[in-house]
């Protein structure tokens, strides 16, 4: 995957670092960001990483790795292949690794426990990505709250002991919350109203905040907090589960913009949030805004319009009876608009969904 | 700016209105929007009226996005029925004569009027006459009350024909991509002014002028004459108002008569010259009222005018 570029434009890339690559292969461009040439030494060809599959551990253990919370995610999967052939890639998290790749370390334990400050003592990490986020709908408040606060807020804690240098957490654009008064297109500055509807939220809020906090409490960290817009693909999600939904319920009279991003153009601005010296919020907009109805037709689906006080009455019976995945809040985001502006993405961190909208929409079907 | 990329839906690239409106960056035909009937329609309004209401609708400059969308939600489709009835109410029904449209300039431009009527047809005979009178077409853009989002249809409705929910955001996004905003400071105090106070122009807002501070936008004063009467109305009662949560609660004789649709008046719609203001938009009130009041001098006069010229309210 890593390491497809053309040998030839080798030489001018740290220049002209994501300029335009919207069209080319977007695995082929992380290597500007890492910290060698911070340091100092030569940049090391990324094209060379395929030709010796074992020399980047010795080699970047002098500049340490980078680890990644969640890694046997869908999101987790895609980032540690993307990255692994470029820099070391230390994984954490409770699940199991069945396939990964041989020089990816991996540890099944939980972030909460004390074992995981033996893996910051292992070696020097130069990078956290925290996607260890649970989603779960159907967890215990107590459950996705210990989770998501708790055992980030031990995560940040070694982060502080270990001087980590840089933070990448993966928000998301739905804490801004779907609200009928809503600007078109929110900025980083609007105000975290995601839970103000949806309870399920408000550890997801939590955590943004709980970053935002780290990221002014230490500056002598980097700290990167992304907030997508919905993210399709294989993963398994909200947005995507509704897409991949024959016959998805619509609410009567509403027809909100929608703005979807592919997940593996999230995982390319993760990449980007690794380069040093890049620091703050960034909201992520994929390739353009639509209508929901018009997504829905462009997938061939065929939607139900439902009136919004039986869309509520019904979600929540079957929410009851467990014939559902989705709460019955998050209807608000299929009636409320949440588009996020991403030109402070596009600006500082050079990223450009390189998926278009039919790459994208078609993800949840077929990119598993 | 999100959206850099002017697209001129003009002679070289027009919106194919049938074909594919969206999706022509995908290169992928869309299912046909257009239905016969509606086609059939929109051509038997374009011959009462004379007017060439798809070429209209197609000289519309927006800025769309990757897919070819209006990020606002502007849908053409949808546009061109609107303005098809709009065009019927402003050539038929108010038989609206218009003056100086054409000072109106190219790029972003803060349209002012005064509000009247009950009813806010006045906005859509303004709209109508920058699209229909001008050459070429300016779309207005206007700012919708923030609750109309949460109601059905309506809130479908109004950005598919690129009206906005008004928030500052949103005001600001769309001046720095140089559209036209149309604007009425006295928001709805000014809409449900007894008859006896009909042409006497209530407070202005100041947000307006801080936007066109702010942006540097020209602001164009508008005087509609002819909306007072098309519903007057003998009281605002307001305990009622508040108590039902509207904002006013009007009582219209011809209502009470069973006569629901608006006295066909005519309408008087002036145009005055661009006004340009300089300053700070973080000013004291007084300053900003200041310059406020220049507008709103400006057009209480076009309203003075207006009424001097017009021999009656039909006629």
């Amino acid at each position: 995957m890593a390491g497809e570029g053309d040998p030839g434009s080798e030489s001018e890339r740290p220049a002209a670092r994501y300029a335009d690559e919207s069209e080319s292969a977007p695995e082929a461009t992380f290597d500007a960001g890492r910290p060698k040439a911070r340091r100092g030494s030569p940049p090391v060809a990324a094209v060379t990483a395929d030709e010796r599959p074992s020399e980047p551990a010795s080699q970047s253990s002098d500049e340490g790795a980078v680890l990644v919370t969640g890694i046997c995610g869908r999101l987790g999967h895609l980032l540690a292949r993307r990255l692994h052939r470029e820099t070391r890639v230390v994984g954490v998290d409770r699940r199991a690794f069945p396939d990964r790749p041989k020089d990816i370390t991996h540890h099944a334990i939980d972030v909460r426990r004390k074992k995981t400050r033996d893996v910051f003592r292992a070696e020097p990490i130069r990078a956290v990505v925290h996607l260890g986020v649970m989603h779960d709908p159907r967890a215990s408040d107590h459950d996705r709250h210990r989770w998501n606060v708790a055992a980030f807020q031990k995560l940040l804690e070694y982060l502080e002991d270990f001087d980590v240098p840089k933070l990448v957490v993966l928000s998301s654009a739905n804490v801004y919350g779907p609200q009928p008064d809503n600007p078109q297109f929110l900025t980083e500055d609007a105000p975290l109203l995601g839970s103000q509807g949806f309870g399920g939220m408000r550890d997801l809020v939590e955590l943004d905040m709980l970053a935002q906090s780290f990221f002014w409490k230490h500056p002598q960290t980097e700290t990167v907090i992304l907030r997508p817009c919905h993210i399709l693909g294989g993963v398994k999600n909200a947005p995507s589960n509704y897409l991949r939904l024959e016959r998805p319920i619509t609410i009567l009279g509403f027809d909100p913009m929608v703005q979807v991003i592919h997940e593996r153009d999230v995982v390319e601005a993760i990449s980007l949030a690794l380069q040093p010296g890049v620091r703050g919020i960034f909201n992520l907009r994929g390739p353009g805004e639509m209508p929901l109805s018009k997504v829905l037709s462009r997938l061939g689906r065929r939607p139900r319009a439902v009136p919004a006080f039986a869309a509520k009455a019904g979600l929540e019976r079957l929410w009851k009876l467990r014939l559902t995945s989705f709460p019955a809040p998050e209807i608000d985001f299929i009636r409320y608009l949440c588009m996020v502006d991403g030109s402070r993405a596009r600006e500082v961190l050079g990223f450009q969904a390189a998926h278009d909208m039919d790459r994208t929409l078609a993800a949840v079907d077929s990119d598993r | 700016m999100v959206y850099d990329r002017p697209v001129t839906h003009d002679s070289e690239r027009p919106i194919p209105i049938s074909g594919a409106p969206f999706d022509t960056a995908a290169g992928r035909p869309a299912p046909a929007e257009r239905s016969p009937f509606g086609d059939r329609l929109v051509r038997f309004v374009e011959e009462v009226v004379g007017d060439d209401i798809s070429g209209r609708i197609q000289k519309i400059q927006t800025h769309t996005n990757e897919v070819g969308h209006d990020p606002f939600g502007f849908d053409p489709v949808a546009g061109r029925y609107a303005l098809a009835a709009t065009a019927l109410l402003h050539r038929r029904y108010f038989r609206t004569k218009v003056f100086d449209v054409d000072q109106v300039p190219d790029g972003r431009v803060l349209v002012v009027a005064n509000h009247s009527g009950q009813v806010p047809i006045d906005g859509a005979m303004i709209g109508a006459s920058l699209m229909l009178d001008r050459d070429p077409p300016r779309f207005p853009r206007s700012m919708v009350e923030k609750w109309t989002a949460e109601l059905p249809f309506v809130s479908t409705l109004f950005p598919r024909l690129g009206q906005v929910v008004g928030t500052p955001d949103n005001a600001r996004r769309l001046l720095r991509n140089d559209e036209a905003l149309l604007v009425f400071p006295e928001g709805s105090r000014g809409i449900s002014k007894p008859f006896d106070q009909r042409y006497r122009l209530v407070e202005f807002g100041l947000g307006f002028m801080r936007l066109a501070l702010e942006t540097g936008t020209p602001i164009v004063p508008v005087a509609v004459v002819g909306a007072e009467e098309q519903y007057p109305s003998i009281a605002d009662i307001q305990p009622l108002a508040k108590a039902l949560k509207i904002p006013s609660f009007p009582i219209i004789p011809q209502l009470l008569l069973g006569v629901v649709a608006p006295l066909p008046t005519r309408y008087h719609i002036y145009f005055g010259e661009a006004l340009r203001f300089d300053g700070d938009a973080d000013d004291d009130d007084s300053v900003i009222q200041h310059k406020v009041s220049v507008v709103k001098s400006s057009i209480e006069s076009l309203v003075a005018r207006g009424l001097s010229e017009r021999r009656s309210i039909f006629g």
